[in-house]
């Protein structure tokens, strides 16, 4: 790579150009907008009981949608990779559907299904008395939904890579399937999984459409922080808005450090 | 322990990769599967070890069935061509992975991994990871890490096709060594003439999908049943329809009984042997292994005229023609 210096600062330019106004100045004026008339606002927001219950009620979501999705995920990468049967094909565009569909729409099409009047399994979950739709299941399935692609498509590529003689060589070891999953396969795409999660978590944390919809939006019942955010704003409540917003960001920013520690950990 | 393979078929899609082979090997034994690209062979130790399941017929380990029982509890080791590394562990923790897998006492894994690395001479790289060895200590660690826990049956697929001349040669030479002092049944596959017939005790020479013929390597080389086995374990020229090894053709300046006239064409000196390119009054090609000495007697330069004259040679009939011996050879001795 012989770029002259010229060019390569254009290019470096441009990148910085970009990066500045696209992302570096909305946040920062994110941070300013927050803390302008001081912490006051900000804090009482963010500690007020609807505040709390928002953030409560977001972090129960994550801790239910990333770790199915993790499992789910890596097990359909396995099965994307290391197996060969009819209808692969179809399987794999299948998980792709969430990134290709609108949230709005996805949030509608659950509410069809799950909400107690057009369909039979909607109907047999409200004659149980579960309420999916308008209520914190609905909430959780609309961030599944919306996050699910995220690990396989990371992890498939690194099993591509990998290959299957580690795991042939397990085997031949006397390794069973769960043996040579956790000692070979598990440590070799862990990065892989690792980026999976801190996406899906990313996501999950901020997804605002899907959830707007089937939240029905109940004040201090089925608010994610997201939506809380927003409400904020309704009620020009601009510096409790901006500081709850920042909050998403330090939990997004927060995954990814406590991912990487976990695995820098690991490999000592 | 023993080996019996009987009537195994093996298709991928509509490709015949294995074609009714039968096959024993037997208990202690040193045995090569050789065969061109694509012959099988592979395909062949893969379903003796249980990572490739027969389409039909039976594989038996000491006389027990064992075509449905899986890998793992085959009790065998395997080595692959390209390592198959455990890449996140270290040398020790590679070496050790059967032993923990069967929940070995940690002081008795300790004591099998110290011997294991002293017999494969990884002397002070417990610690390291396969990227810090070089090619030849990788398969050697991959070795180890297949008699760990001391297998009944070692399985090989090309162990040295990834390596240098130099460093193939020391390992089937350490190969052989290991085996005198772990006489445990090994069968390795290999493309290489002669590194089947420098290491291996019994050579099993496979072709398309079948066994062409099993025999120690000089019983190979001097009564080759097919044509084919005649032209893989060794050098051939064809004159009419006998097949005749390069030094099996006596040269003579005067004429001979049973000699035909050549014309030198090229003449090779590589060291001990000399190659001499004749071509024949009826327009065939062939060449004849001469010593230095019989060069230096017979002063052969590029244009000299010859006598050629087969001492040895076979001829093939029908090749795929007969029954279930496959070919019929038929010796010529001229003279
Ligand atoms: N998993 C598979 N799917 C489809 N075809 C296969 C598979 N494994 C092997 N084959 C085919 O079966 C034939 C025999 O393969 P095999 O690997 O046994 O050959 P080999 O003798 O080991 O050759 P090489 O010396 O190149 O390793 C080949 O033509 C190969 O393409
Ligand atoms: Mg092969």
């Amino acid at each position: 790579m012989t770029v002259p210096r010229l060019s390569q600062l254009g290019i470096r330019s441009v990148v910085l150009f970009y990066l500045t106004f696209l992302l570096l100045l909305p946040v920062a004026m994110v941070f300013y907008r927050a803390f302008e008339d001081g912490f006051g606002v900000a804090w009482d927001t963010v500690t007020s009981e609807q505040g709390i219950h928002a953030l409560q009620l977001t972090l129960t979501t994550v801790a239910i949608a990333v770790p199915l999705n993790t499992i789910f995920g890596v097990l359909a990468a396995l099965v994307l990779v290391r197996q060969n049967f009819r209808g692969k094909a179809i399987l794999n565009s299948l998980i792709d559907i969430p990134f290709a569909i609108s949230p709005v729409v996805i949030g509608l099409s659950l509410v069809l299904l799950y909400g107690p009047r057009d369909t039979a399994v909607g109907q047999w979950f409200f004659q149980h008395g579960i309420l999916i739709i308008f209520s914190t299941p609905g909430i959780v399935i609309a961030c599944i939904f919306v996050s699910l692609p995220f690990v396989v498509r990371e992890v498939v590529p690194v099993l591509h890579e990998i290959g299957d003689e580690q795991e042939q060589a397990a085997k031949t070891l006397g390794a069973n399937w769960w043996q040579t999953f956790r000692r070979v396969t598990l440590p070799a795409i862990r990065w892989g999984v690792t980026y999976g999660v801190v996406i899906s978590t990313a996501r999950v944390l901020g997804e605002f459409g899907a959830v707007s919809v089937v939240s029905g939006k109940v004040i201090g019942e089925t608010e994610t922080l997201p939506l809380f955010v927003r409400q904020q704003f309704e009620t020009f409540n601009g510096a409790g808005g901006y500081a709850s917003a920042l909050v998403l960001a330090v939990l997004a920013l927060l995954t990814l450090v406590l991912m990487n520690l976990i695995n820098r950990r690991k490999e000592n | 322990m023993g080996i019996a393979v009987q009537n195994v078929n093996k298709t991928f899609g509509d490709f015949k990769a294995l074609d009714d082979v039968t096959l024993d090997v037997p208990d202690g034994s040193l045995t090569a599967l050789l065969g061109p690209s694509g012959s099988g062979k592979s395909t062949l130790l893969r379903l003796i070890a249980g990572l490739e399941e027969a389409d039909s017929g039976t594989v038996l380990l000491n006389g027990e069935d064992v075509t449905h029982v899986s890998v793992q509890d085959r009790g065998i080791g395997f080595v692959f061509q390209h390592y198959a590394a455990f890449k996140h562990m270290t040398v020790r923790d590679n070496i050790a992975f059967g032993l923990t897998i069967r929940k070995t006492p940690k002081d008795q894994i300790r004591a099998r991994v110290k011997e294991l690395i002293r017999l494969v001479q990884l002397n002070g790289m417990a610690h390291r990871y396969p990227s810090q060895l070089s090619g030849g200590q990788r398969q050697r660690m991959a070795l180890a890490r297949a008699l760990a826990a001391q297998p009944n049956l070692l399985l090989l697929d090309e162990p040295f096709g990834a390596l240098d001349a130099k460093v193939r040669k020391e390992l089937r030479e350490w190969l052989r060594n290991l085996h005198e002092e772990v006489p445990v049944t090994t069968i390795f596959v290999t493309h290489d003439q002669e590194e089947a017939m420098d290491v291996a005790q019994q050579i099993v020479v496979m072709n398309q999908g079948k066994i062409e013929q099993v025999g120690e390597p000089k019983e190979l080389y001097e009564n080759p049943k097919t044509e084919f086995v005649m032209g893989f374990v060794g050098e051939v020229n064809r004159l009419g329809d006998a097949l005749i090894r390069p030094h099996d053709l006596d040269l003579s300046l005067t004429p001979i009984e049973g000699g035909e006239e050549a014309n030198v064409e090229r003449v090779s000196h590589l060291g001990f042997e000399v190659r001499v390119e004749l071509s024949l009054a009826n327009g065939d090609h062939a060449w004849a292994q001469v010593t230095r000495k019989e060069d230096e007697e017979l002063q052969l330069t590029e244009g000299v005229s010859v006598y050629a004259r087969p001492s040895r040679a076979r001829k093939f009939q029908g090749a795929e023609a007969q029954g279930d011996d496959g070919a019929s050879a038929e010796e010529l001795q001229v003279a």
